[in-house]
Order: structure tokens, then sequence, then C-alpha cells
């Protein structure tokens, strides 16, 4: 089992984050992983992106040329990322700002409002996680039980009261990827 | 088993230098290996411990050089350009026998370049890089896990030999988080008797220098070195090995490079070609007994470096001619694809 994953967006929109989640959920139960960002002179309001690999074996390249699932945030991140899923992969992607989504047939499109979906939960910042119950739904390679863990051991105390929201996002977006 | 974190390369190598009983480090920031400075800011100061982001690589490394001076475990850390605007501090310390650990965390050059990843300086790592005829020890770690076990290594070497140990990492090593389990690192436990600590009555001075004007006497400080590094070259290697029991094709690779080619061996394999890996986790001294000893049921070698061949050199040296090799790579921060590597090794056939 090899999984080799993009997440991308604006800088800011958590896309580091929640791929940040992804790798230290796959740690907890039991598999290797790489989290490795696209870093470069990279410029505020441009495209941010970061590679998770989660695997039962040592992952041999943190770089990566094509990805079997694309999580995308912005048009750029779509402009740039849709040619580089596998045929037959997945792209998840934010449907409310994001108005093209993948023209290719031989990729899945999994549309998500996760902008509205966070706006109806109250933060426009927990549009990510909503995303990131999308995918662990669509891809299973990891559980919502392993990201609230991951979240209880790396988000300082001070910030514990945020999980239940985080909860709530994640949830739903599981929950609207269900009925895709 | 200890707690297990999920970290950068670069962070898990700063926390591992504290926890390997770190003195002191300077340096100076540049991409990819800003965190290991960043890290050390925060940490360093809250423990007591020397921290000092120097004006230039200049000041960083010739900082080293006096703390080193000392007898305290000391360190700094770059990339690339910066490492070769450390050159001269460096040549000093390996002609001082100062014990430090130095880190390069390479990027994409000649010059400027790139900040992607690379692994273009292992001539200026293994060959000296600095003036006059010296050498470093040079460990090359391909794991977040390594990145944290090397300091800890280096040091011991650094201090047991008196020479500078360089940890030669890149780009994606130092900002892949990966998990990493810190261990207990043994504490210093050796007689510095020459460190500039304070004269007591009843010995010389302590000296701490580089300059030796007199022919004669600049000849035996080279003499001396030179047994050193002899000895060196006889106690010192460190490989792994990877399906080279019955190989007939081997790959000769390091650090990040070693995992594409871990990738490449178990596709040959797939396909029933039997390929194997020689990954050298200690540079300098290179590993050329255990090239000899697997060159005799090789049908090839293929040196798979990130750079346009260097350390393809010392893989025909220890071959001398007696199994035909090649280098294959890309440059510039460009990675090497695993079925592009397995095309290369089925050519070897």
């Amino acid at each position: 089992m090899l999984q080799e994953v993009i997440f991308a967006g604006f800088g800011g929109q958590g896309v580091l984050t929640i791929a940040k989640n992804v790798a230290y959920s796959a740690m907890l139960e039991g598999k290797e992983t790489c989290w490795m960002p696209t870093y470069g002179p990279e410029m505020r309001g441009g495209t941010c992106g970061c590679t998770v690999s989660v695997s039962d074996k040592m992952i041999s390249s943190p770089i990566l040329a094509k990805y079997d699932v694309g999580v995308i945030l912005n048009l750029p991140s779509m402009d740039k990322y849709e040619p580089k899923i596998k045929s037959g992969g997945l792209i998840i992607w934010e449907s409310t700002t994001i108005t093209d989504g993948p023209k290719r047939g031989d990729v899945k499109s999994i549309p998500i409002p996760a902008y509205d979906i966070a706006v109806e939960l109250g933060s426009t910042l927990v549009m990510g996680m909503v995303l990131l119950g999308a995918f662990i739904q669509k891809t299973e390679s990891i559980t919502i039980d392993s990201v609230l863990e991951a979240l209880r051991k790396t988000l300082p105390a001070r910030r514990h009261n945020l999980i239940p929201l985080n909860e709530t996002a994640l949830r739903k977006g599981y929950e609207y990827a269900s009925k895709i | 088993m200890g707690e297990i974190h999920l970290m950068k390369g670069n962070e898990a190598l700063a926390e591992a230098s504290i926890r390997a009983g770190l003195d002191a480090y300077f340096g100076y920031p540049i991409t990819p290996q800003s965190e290991i400075l960043e890290y050390f800011s925060r940490e360093l100061p809250k423990k007591g411990i020397a921290f000092v982001q120097a004006e230039s690589e200049v000041a960083s490394i010739n900082m080293v050089y006096g703390a080193a001076g000392c007898g305290k475990r000391v360190m700094t850390s770059t990339s690339s350009p910066g490492f070769s605007l450390m050159m001269e501090g460096v040549s000093y310390i390996a002609c001082a026998e100062l014990p430090c650990v130095l880190v390069n965390v390479q990027r994409g050059g000649p010059g400027l370049g790139t900040i992607q990843p690379s692994q273009g300086d292992y001539f200026q790592a293994v060959k000296g890089g600095g003036h006059g005829d010296y050498h470093m020890i040079v460990l090359a770690p391909n794991s977040v896990q390594e990145m944290a076990d090397m300091p800890s290594i280096g040091f011991e070497l650094a201090e047991k030999y008196r020479i500078p140990v360089l940890i030669l990492a890149d780009g994606a090593l130092g900002q892949m988080m990966e998990k990493v389990e810190f261990k207990e690192y043994p504490k210093k436990n050796i007689e510095q008797n020459w460190a500039t600590v304070g004269k007591p009555e009843k010995r010389d001075a302590n000296v701490i220098t580089s300059l030796f004007i007199e022919s004669e006497v600049m000849e035996q400080v080279n003499i001396k070195l030179q047994k050193k590094y002899e000895q060196i070259t006889e106690e010192v290697e460190d490989c792994e090995l990877y399906h080279a029991d019955d190989a007939e094709v081997f790959i000769v690779a390091y650090g990040i490079s070693s995992r594409l080619a871990k990738k490449a061996v178990d596709l040959s394999r797939e396909k029933g070609v039997r390929a194997g890996l020689i990954r050298p986790k200690i540079l300098w001294p290179f590993p050329t007994k255990v090239i000899q000893k697997y060159a005799t049921q090789a049908k090839g070698f293929i040196s798979l470096e990130m750079s346009a061949g260097q350390m393809i050199e010392d893989v025909k040296l220890s071959l001398d001619g007696s199994v035909k090799s090649k280098h294959y790579g890309r440059m510039g921060g460009m990675i090497p694809a695993p079925e592009d590597i397995l095309k290369e090794i089925e050519s070897m056939l």
C-alpha cells in the first residue's frame, strides 16, 4: 500500500497543517509516512503545496512527479496539479471558490463546497478540515479518530478548545463526500 | 522505546545535537537549512547553551574554530554557497586538529544556484574543499531518523580523531518530516589535554594554531596529519547493504538518492533482475574494501547521485578497472525516477 497525495492552495489556507495532520495520523497508526512541502521562492498569495506519502514500507522519495490524490484549495493549484494526478486518481477540490473543476476525464472529481460549509460552522479557518474529512472518506488512508488524537498531541493545551469545532468540520466533510 | 516524533530533518538534527551535549552553535541563515538555526535560536538560550547568529558564514566557522579550541562540543550548519564561504576556516580547523561538527544541507549549484535538493558538493566534502592536504570525516544520513543519529556519532568521531566531521545532507532531508525517535546519546568521555582552557602552573601553554612558517615543521605537521588520515581509513567504515549477497548489478548511492536506489532495486527484483545497493553512511573514508568485495561477483556498478557524477570517481578508483561502472543522476534539484534507474540497471547486464 502506497498513497501519494498533494495538498495545494494559497499560503495561509492551512495546506501545510492539514497535510501534517495526515502524516501525524498515519504515524500514530504505525504506518510509514513522509511530509514534504514544495519549498521555493514562494510569494505571498501564490500557491503553496505539500506532498504526503503514506505506506506500509519505507518511503523511497519525498519528492514526486505524479500523485494518486490531489486535495486542491485554489484555482492556480488546480491548474498546476491537475495534469500531475495519475490516471484513475482522485481530485478533491474546494468548489465554492474554484469555479472550474478538473477537465480531465480519467480522474475522479470530488467537488466539496468546503468554504460554505466552514462559514456555516462559523469559521472559515476550518475549511481545510472539511476537505480533510472528505479526503478520509474517499481514501480511507487514515481515520478521523487518528486525526483527533493528532490534534490533541500537536496543538498546545490552550488551543484544545478548538478541537470540537475541528471535529465537526471533519465529520461534515466526511458526510458530504459520502454522498458523492 | 522512546517517544516517536514527527519532525523535519533540520529540526531533528538540531534537537539531537542538544541531547548529544552541544555546548555552542554559531550559524548564519540560508535555505534549505534555516530551521536548524531557528530551532537553536529558540531552544539554546533556554538551556544556557551559547547561540550566536553570526554576521556571515566566514564568521560562523571562525567562531567554531575558537570554541573548538577550548575543547567544547561546537557546531555550525549551512547550505552549499555558505559552505563554500567556510572553506578557509575548515582548512584551518583541520590543520589545528580541532573536533567539531559541520552540517551542509546541500542545494543545487554551482553559483547561487537553486534552493532545491542536490548532491553536487561531494567533491568539496570528501576531497578537501579548502586548501592544503586535509580531510574531514563525512557522514551521509538518508532519513530524518539518521539526521538525528548523526550529530552524536559525529561528535564522538571528531573528538576521537581531533578532526572536523561533516554531516552531508540535502534539501529534501532537511525539509521533509518523518517519524524520529531520540536515543540516549553517550556523554563526552575523552581527555582533551590540548584544549586552551587556561594554563596550570605545571604544564606548558597549549597553543592552537595552523601557522607553521618553517618548511621542516610544516612537513612534519603534514606527515602527522596523513598518518592520522591513514589510521581513520583503516578504522572507520559504515555501509548499509541491500540485496547485496547475490546481486550482479550494484547501485552505489548515499543520502536521499539511496532511497530512490532501494526502490529501483525492488523494481528490478520484481522483474527477476538481481540488483543490489551499497549505501555508504560514511563517505570519507570511502568504503573501498566493501566495493572491492562485491566487485568479484558483479557485472557492473552504477553510481547514482544528484550531480553530474562525482562519487563515481571513487567507485572507479575502488574498482580499479576490474568491473565496468557508470554514473547516473539528475542535477539542479531534479530527482531521478526509480523507473529510469531501473533502465540503467538493465543496461549493465
